[in-house]
């Protein structure tokens, strides 16, 4: 985000924050609401992943500015991205390896 | 390299270059490609803990509930807490660019101040735990709960180091160079979105499944 706003435009992101911070309120609550219906494992795991996304948008996307961001930041992130997405996999080969059972 | 990276400062130090106009060639300035870098770096490092968190879970048939082990009631209120800090920073950002010095200083204050409630309200977590005999040693799941829990913990603890320093001499950056100070709380900014973020994955996956 550009570090030449005008006053007005600084409002007007003040104004964009206080409505992230409502909307994230709003789906703790409702990420909490979900949990005491006890849904079968699976979709309780991608219920309460989708809602963390929602909410991680929200955080990465306005508060950290990223719907705004230099290329090389983007560049960067792509490629955390895609290691982070090695990382996840590593366990979910484990889960297809029978070796030894 | 830069001129500037070579002008002398008042006291003949060297002058970092780019921390307040950004770089020609990557339109930012040079703390903020450096946060960002070290956030790619954390981000390996709680994946790395994430990944372990799916390996343990899915390589046993019966992995407990953590709502049916953890407080969640307290997790509830430490997750509003930490995006109340989240709010706070950014506004302390907005109004430091406003060149409102003294909102900015509230603001950072009551970031600090929400910091302190999480670490408060995570020590009654684990004081519980302790008096019942519980530790990262008890099984797998209060091992991963703990180190996850605890180093996170461990950020939260950082940033609030931070905090203190720039309500404290750090703000002093702000008679001479303001832009420059602006800039340093936009990137401790970005580390505390950061520390708020693992929170916003940490919150469901240990205490809600």
């Amino acid at each position: 985000m550009s570090g030449h706003a005008t006053p007005e435009e600084i409002r007007k992101e003040t104004r964009i924050y206080l409505m992230v911070f409502a909307g994230l309120a709003v789906l703790t609550a409702v990420t909490v609401a979900v949990s005491y219906l006890h849904l079968s494992i699976g979709m309780a795991v991608l219920v309460a992943l989708f809602i963390a996304s929602i909410k991680g948008f929200l955080v990465a996307g306005y508060f950290m500015h990223l719907l705004s961001e230099k290329k090389l930041i983007y560049g960067v992130l792509m490629l955390t991205v895609f290691f982070f997405a090695v990382l996840l996999w590593g366990p979910w080969h484990h889960h297809y390896d029978t070796f030894g059972r | 390299m830069d001129a500037h990276a070579h002008a002398a400062h008042g006291h003949g130090e060297l002058e970092i270059p780019f921390n307040v106009h950004p770089r020609p060639d990557t339109g930012l300035y040079n703390a903020k490609l450096g946060i960002w870098l070290f956030l790619a770096s954390e981000v390996m490092l709680f994946g790395a803990l994430f990944s372990s968190l799916i390996l343990l879970r899915t390589g046993v048939e019966n992995w407990p509930h953590g709502w049916k082990l953890l407080n969640v009631p307290l997790a509830t209120l430490n997750t509003f807490v930490l995006i109340s800090s989240s709010v706070t920073v950014v506004l302390a950002w907005a109004s430091l660019r406003l060149g409102d010095l003294r909102k900015g200083k509230i603001y950072l204050a009551l970031t600090l101040l929400c910091a302190l409630i999480f670490m408060v309200v995570k020590a009654f977590e684990y004081g519980s735990k302790f008096s019942h005999h519980i530790h990262p040693s008890t099984d797998n799941f209060y091992a991963i709960y703990f180190t996850m829990t605890g180093l996170h913990g461990l950020h939260v603890l950082g940033g609030m180091v931070v905090f203190a320093y720039f309500l404290g001499p750090g703000a002093k950056m702000w008679q001479t160079e303001p832009a420059r100070f602006t800039n340093r709380i936009e990137v401790c900014g970005l580390y505390w979105h950061f520390v708020d973020l693992v929170w916003i994955f940490l919150f469901p996956t240990l205490y809600l499944l």
